[in-house]
């Protein structure tokens, strides 16, 4: 029997995509284990013995304070350590809406993270234009260089449903940095590609940016929900579209994450 | 030490909150308000240090890209206040008001490695930028920026630096309370009822009175407090259970009929006689039962929230949410949520204020707040909103509607529950604190102008998180099965609770052991306070510590507070001293029967008169445009409808995902073919002519929505909300009685079952002396069984080229339509079910929407065919052609208007593609149909009327525009 990729699916108060995040690595072919972070915490369960970390949406902690806030210094204060090794020993993160908030806020997106005890911040995820928690399907312009995105079609389509979304970079050289760099992978944009303002920009963020990976191109942290589009009759107009095939667009997301698993880490 | 944290946006960055707020107080008639500026306050207390209070602020409360601090051990002048064209507004908490934010804080503080902080307070500071009246800057505060029920503004900010103890400011009793009752008179009785809050009538005081006699003995407070709470109206349903002896006056004659218990004798005796074998569990549990596949049933429980969301809208929205959830997590051994339902009803957005009656709040205000709550609570729990509805009435003004559902997947086996003798009474989730004291007695009465300063205890604040900490373990709890039964706190709190759950057993509860928000709480408040997110159990002893293991082990805290005994009493002792000791059976059993009055006289409406106007173009915009029409696009976007990442039909459909959906499909177990249909039905304007066929229409409307997308007709199950007046008053009896007839014949004729539901009364508000009652209000929600979601349809038009069907007859039915509302009418002729008629359509629709050759569906109802194709063609983006004239009709009147615009029940239309027809029009056979129009390239809608004369011609992207405006606020 082949060795599976084996996956940690995060999950503490308020947390609650988990379940469709596990069924989409599961669909995928991956060995999934969610697991509360006390659990991380008093060392039960090793964060070592996995080989993809994923952080779910959800409202960790109920975005009291601000979105993500409260989980991401937990991560990086009680497990900052174990977080370094892991991205130095060339192993994958998600983040999906809260856990792309989770990832900024903890400094490891836009990265390079290290491990200290004061924060350092370069890019934040606040509250949308609208003002407003807003549940919408958006197109995405894929680009960069990014594992998670290998092959992907130009244009795909993702719902979001967030408040807190519109992506600030602190200085505009951050922003020069991630666009040099290939770091920004989804872009908001018409059904064509084209730029687009709200309601396609659902929460005016900056450079349209819906989604950045760090140098490495293995960490991705994203506001749409790719694991919401798995299916294609999660599609909110399937039954307008021609009846084949079963996966929709945000299927290959998991599967390029379980295959460069396979190719790079069993 | 105290020390005061101020945060706001960096300049540059958009503040969305405070431009929120503009728009707020711009909407109160406020024009002169240039800016808003919203200030986050921390008021942090413990002995720390200026370096620790730093970290706090940039590690922790700060977005260090877009947010900037300030902090002080003392007071700061603050440079806007007494600036000219500046006015300053802090608003916090009133003590002892949940607020989740203190918590997550703490605990996030905690994680800073710092560990002397003792307390966190919230506040906001409001910066406006404006030349406003003292009196403007009154109604702002009271209007836009606080609820004084739970709220205040800070006009001394030198008092945060002055230490509060909550335990001395909410000091309570601890020496048992007697009541003096025997002896009393009829007078003093219904004086200590009132007095009391007890919300009991003169019978039941005096049935009291003689228990308590008879053993010679004066209760104590709590012993009073507890019958009050179990025989209340909300939780023991004396009106549907009662006695009713109705009288129906109709041309000129009068019958009278004894009803011995109206539920039985109507809703439940409907489930009885269709006896369907895939009803699980009916009626007795918190929720009902019905089979979905091999492996688990699903649960659905609708209740309302009206008077929580009256005084405070978010509050009481959220935790009617909270509530509901909680009553499927209490359905057998727990079941997991997976969607929620919300309808409401409110008066016109654009009600004035100088009507509004005194001690409301405006409707729109109402309404912001209703739809922010059920937005927190749902989301924050991870369960989609996937179905809804919003009515308008200006009769709601002073009584909103607020109906929260919720549907749970249980595996089979885990419906049945008990308590067994020796089993441990255990108190999961949130702590307990004077919240909501009363709130089941005062749902049980009318609201006045008086209810916001009498009940503002029973006023709640939910915290989702918590309830989702509670709901993540109890489902693995129950799977290791580690407790016996479970149910939720609502109505009642623990009284209710713990009461019902030991009803058979007798129960033993020291009082001491349940854990307090704050010290200071006597033993009776401990006992009826409906603190939210709180979950009773019995837990056998020999698995209470693996029980502890797990819910600890997630954060959450678990109490013992006594066991279940076989004694049959409700035991309560607090401190070693016993404060209660009743009987269980007469708490149970021993409400005195009432026989109410009900009198159903025929309202004298009159069918009217006017010509039908020549184009109905304009007519058209009109009632597209109407609140009960429009698009709730605005609302439904802030709920998370997809969360679970099991919604196949969505609220929105169509192209540009905003069309109209009928019921919404879930496939509760992802990448399996079987799913749920959810849908609802509600029509308040029919009530107002004939309550048995709003109920009638309630349920056609339900169910053939769920047809419509591909349910089957065969497994549909419905639940019945009651929404009414005062049932002491016999007009509003008579009117219930005849819907709930109405709900058993149709429910009986169509063969869906009701499996649960609920009632609330007292629907009025007294206003000097003057009493509004809502127009009485059913709703019906349903749940279908759907073999094959990938076999489901949609309302948006599909293909150029294809026809256009209407299935099912038109009638002469304008009665309670929302086109005679445009004329300020209300009609005579209100929609009837024609139940055999109605079963064809279905039937047929349920045959060819499974063959495959339905391209689109949508079903009829405000509005009629007129808004119907308006819609499918606005959802497809395609253009359409309608001929009047070949629409299946009976009737005298025959004019476009009517039969473009009746609302009559049962009727789809559907698009069919040419090579289709044929087998569509077999299935078909002799139901009422006709093709009616052909889908167009063109994005025009062309409507020719009955003497083939093009009566409206409009685009539809104009149509789509006034469908979808008048709600975007």
């Amino acid at each position: 029997m082949s060795r599976k990729a084996r996956v940690l699916v995060t999950r503490t108060a308020g947390t609650n995509c988990n379940v469709e995040t596990t069924f989409a690595f599961e669909q995928c072919g991956a060995l999934v284990d969610e697991v509360h972070l006390e659990r991380l915490f008093s060392g039960k369960v090793k964060l070592s013995d996995y080989h993809i970390l994923a952080l779910p949406g959800g409202f960790s902690y109920g975005d009291d304070i601000a979105s993500g806030r409260i989980f991401a210094n937990e991560l990086r204060l009680k497990l900052g350590e174990d977080i370094a090794k892991f991205i130095k020993d060339g192993k994958l993160m998600i983040g999906i809406c809260n856990g792309f908030q989770i990832l900024v806020k903890a400094g490891i997106l836009p990265g390079p993270f290290v491990a200290s005890k004061t924060l350092q911040q370069t890019a934040t995820l606040f509250h949308n234009d609208s003002g407003k928690f807003e549940d919408r399907w958006t197109h995405l312009k894929s680009l960069g260089k990014c594992v998670w995105t290998k092959g992907m079609k130009d244009v795909v389509y993702f719902p979001v449903a967030h408040g807190e979304g519109k992506f600030i970079p602190a200085t505009p050289s951050v922003l020069k940095d991630l666009q040099n760099k290939g770091q920004v992978v989804f872009r908001y944009c018409r059904a064509d590609g084209v730029k687009s303002e709200y309601p396609g920009n659902p929460n005016g963020s900056t450079d349209e940016i819906a989604g950045i990976t760090d140098t490495t191109g293995r960490i991705l942290g994203l506001m749409p929900h790719p694991e919401r589009h798995f299916l294609k009759i999660q599609h909110p107009f399937w039954t307008r579209l021609p009846k084949k095939g079963k996966l929709g667009d945000g299927a290959q997301v998991f599967q390029n994450g379980v295959d460069y698993v396979k190719k790079n880490l069993l | 030490m105290i020390w005061r944290v101020e945060i706001q946006e960096k300049s540059g960055i958009f503040d969305p909150l405070g431009e929120g707020v503009m728009h707020d107080i711009g909407d109160l008639g406020i024009s002169s308000v240039k800016h808003v500026r919203v200030i986050n306050v921390f008021v942090i207390e413990g002995e720390i240090m200026k370096a620790d209070v730093d970290t706090i602020c940039s590690e922790l409360l700060v977005d260090q890209v877009a947010q900037t601090y300030t902090f002080s051990d003392h007071p700061v002048k603050d440079p806007y206040k007494n600036k000219k064209g500046f006015n300053v507004v802090e608003v916090a908490y009133n003590i002892g008001v949940m607020d989740p934010v203190e918590a997550s804080t703490l605990k996030g503080i905690r994680d800073l490695g710092i560990s002397r902080v003792t307390s966190v307070r919230t506040a906001k500071r409001f910066i406006i930028e404006g030349k406003l009246s003292d009196k403007e800057l009154e109604v702002i505060k009271e209007k836009a920026l606080m609820n004084k029920l739970i709220q205040h503004a800070v006009s001394d900010e030198a008092a945060v630096f002055r230490h509060v103890s909550l335990d001395r400011e909410l000091r309570g009793k601890t020496e048992v309370a007697i009541v003096k009752l025997l002896g009393l008179s009829d007078k003093g009785l219904i004086e200590l009822s009132r007095k009391g809050q007890l919300y009991l009538n003169l019978n039941e005081m005096r049935t009291i009175q003689k228990h308590f006699a008879a053993q010679k003995r004066e209760p104590t407070d709590v012993e009073l407090e507890t019958i009050a709470q179990t025989w209340s109206e909300h939780c023991n349903h004396k009106t549907f259970r009662g006695n009713i002896r109705y009288t129906v006056k109709e041309n000129g004659k009068t019958k009278t009929e004894e009803i011995k218990n109206l539920l039985k004798s109507t809703i439940v005796k409907a489930t009885y006689t269709l006896d369907k074998p895939w009803c699980v569990s009916v009626f007795h549990d918190n929720a009902g039962v019905i089979s979905f596949d091999d492996k688990y049933n699903v649960c659905f429980k609708v209740e309302t929230h009206n008077h929580p969301s009256a005084l405070e809208p978010f509050g009481g929205a959220n935790t009617g949410v909270g509530g509901v959830i909680r009553d499927t997590l209490g359905t057998g051994l727990g079941a997991k949520p997976i969607c929620n339902t919300d309808v409401f009803c409110f008066a016109q957005p654009e009600y004035p204020f100088e009507k509004l009656p005194a001690g409301t709040l405006h409707p729109k205000r109402v309404m912001k707040g209703v739809v922010s709550g059920v937005r927190d609570y749902g989301n924050k729990m991870g369960i989609p909103t996937v179905n809804g509805a919003i009515c308008f009435h200006e009769h709601y003004v002073g009584n909103p509607l607020v109906f929260c559902g919720n549907v749970g997947l249980i595996p089979k086996g885990m419906e049945k529950k008990a308590a067994c003798k020796g089993d441990l009474v255990v108190v999961i989730g949130g702590k307990t604190g004077r919240d909501g004291i009363h709130g089941a007695t005062f749902s049980s009465g009318e609201l006045t102008h008086e209810s916001e300063v009498v009940s503002s205890g029973a006023v709640q604040i939910g915290n989702p998180i918590e309830e989702k900490k509670v709901s993540d373990v109890l489902l693995q709890a129950r799977d290791e099965g580690l407790f016996s039964a479970v149910t939720d706190c609502g109505a009642g709190g623990l009284s209710s609770a713990v009461g019902e759950m030991g009803s058979q057993l007798g129960v033993r509860v020291d009082l001491d052991a349940v854990p307090l928000k704050y010290q200071g709480l006597n033993y009776t408040e401990i006992w009826i306070s409906e603190s939210q997110e709180r979950m009773v159990l019995s837990v056998p002893p020999e698995k209470i510590e693996r029980f502890k293991e797990i819910f600890e082990g997630e954060n959450n805290e678990v109490a013992v507070l006594g066991t279940y005994t076989g004694t049959g009493r409700l035991e309560l002792f607090y401190h070693g001293v016993k404060v209660c000791d009743l009987d269980m059976n007469f708490l149970h059993e021993g409400t005195p029967k009432i026989t109410k009055e009900a009198l159903w006289a025929t309202p004298k409406h009159k069918e009217p008169n006017f010509a039908c106007p020549d184009g109905l173009g304009d007519k058209l915009k009109e009632v597209l445009s109407d609140y009960n029409v429009c698009s709730k696009e605005a609302v439904v976007r802030r709920y998370d409808h997809e969360v679970q990442g099991g919604s196949i039909v969505k609220p929105f459909v169509g192209p540009a995902c905003d069309g109209p959906s009928d019921a919404s499909v879930l496939c509760p177990r992802l990448g399996k073919k079987k799913g749920i249909a959810i849908s609802n039905g509600i029509n308040p304007r029919f009530g107002l002519i004939d309550p048995y066929w709003m109920a009638a229409s309630a349920i056609d409307e339900a169910v053939r929505q769920i047809i419509s997308v591909g349910g089957d007709l065969s497994k549909i199950a419905i639940l019945d909300n009651f929404c009414w007046g005062n049932p002491d008053k016999p007009d509003r009896l008579g009117g219930l009685v005849r819907a709930a007839k109405g709900c058993h014949d149709l429910a009986v004729a169509y063969g869906t079952p009701f499996i649960s539901g609920k009632d609330s009364f007292y629907n009025e508000y007294t206003d000097k002396g003057k009493s509004i009652a809502i127009p009485g209000t059913i709703l019906i929600s349903a749940i279908g069984i759907v073999e094959d979601v990938s076999k489901c349809v949609t309302m948006d038009l599909k293909k150029p080229g294809n026809s256009v069907y209407i299935v099912g007859k038109t009638y002469d039915e304008l009665g309670g339509s929302v086109y005679l509302s445009t004329y300020g009418l209300i009609g005579k002729d209100v929609p009837v079910v024609r139940s055999k008629e109605a079963m064809k359509n279905f039937m047929a629709m349920q045959k060819a929407i499974g063959c495959g050759l339905v391209a689109s569906s949508h079903d009829c109802s405000e509005g009629g065919i007129g808004v119907a194709l308006a819609e499918m063609a606005f959802a497809g983006d395609l253009g359409v052609t309608l001929i009047l004239k070949s629409v299946p009709y009976e009737g005298k009147r025959y004019r476009d208007d009517g039969i473009m615009f009746s609302e009559s029940n049962s009727r789809f239309l559907v698009e069919v593609a040419p090579e289709d027809q044929k087998a569509f029009e077999r299935i078909m056979g002799d139901v009422s149909y006709a093709i009616i129009g052909k889908v167009l390239e063109d994005k025009n809608v062309y409507y020719y009327g009955l003497k083939e004369n093009l009566c409206l011609k409009a685009n539809i992207h104009e149509l789509k525009e006034t469908w979808k405006k008048p709600l975007q606020f």
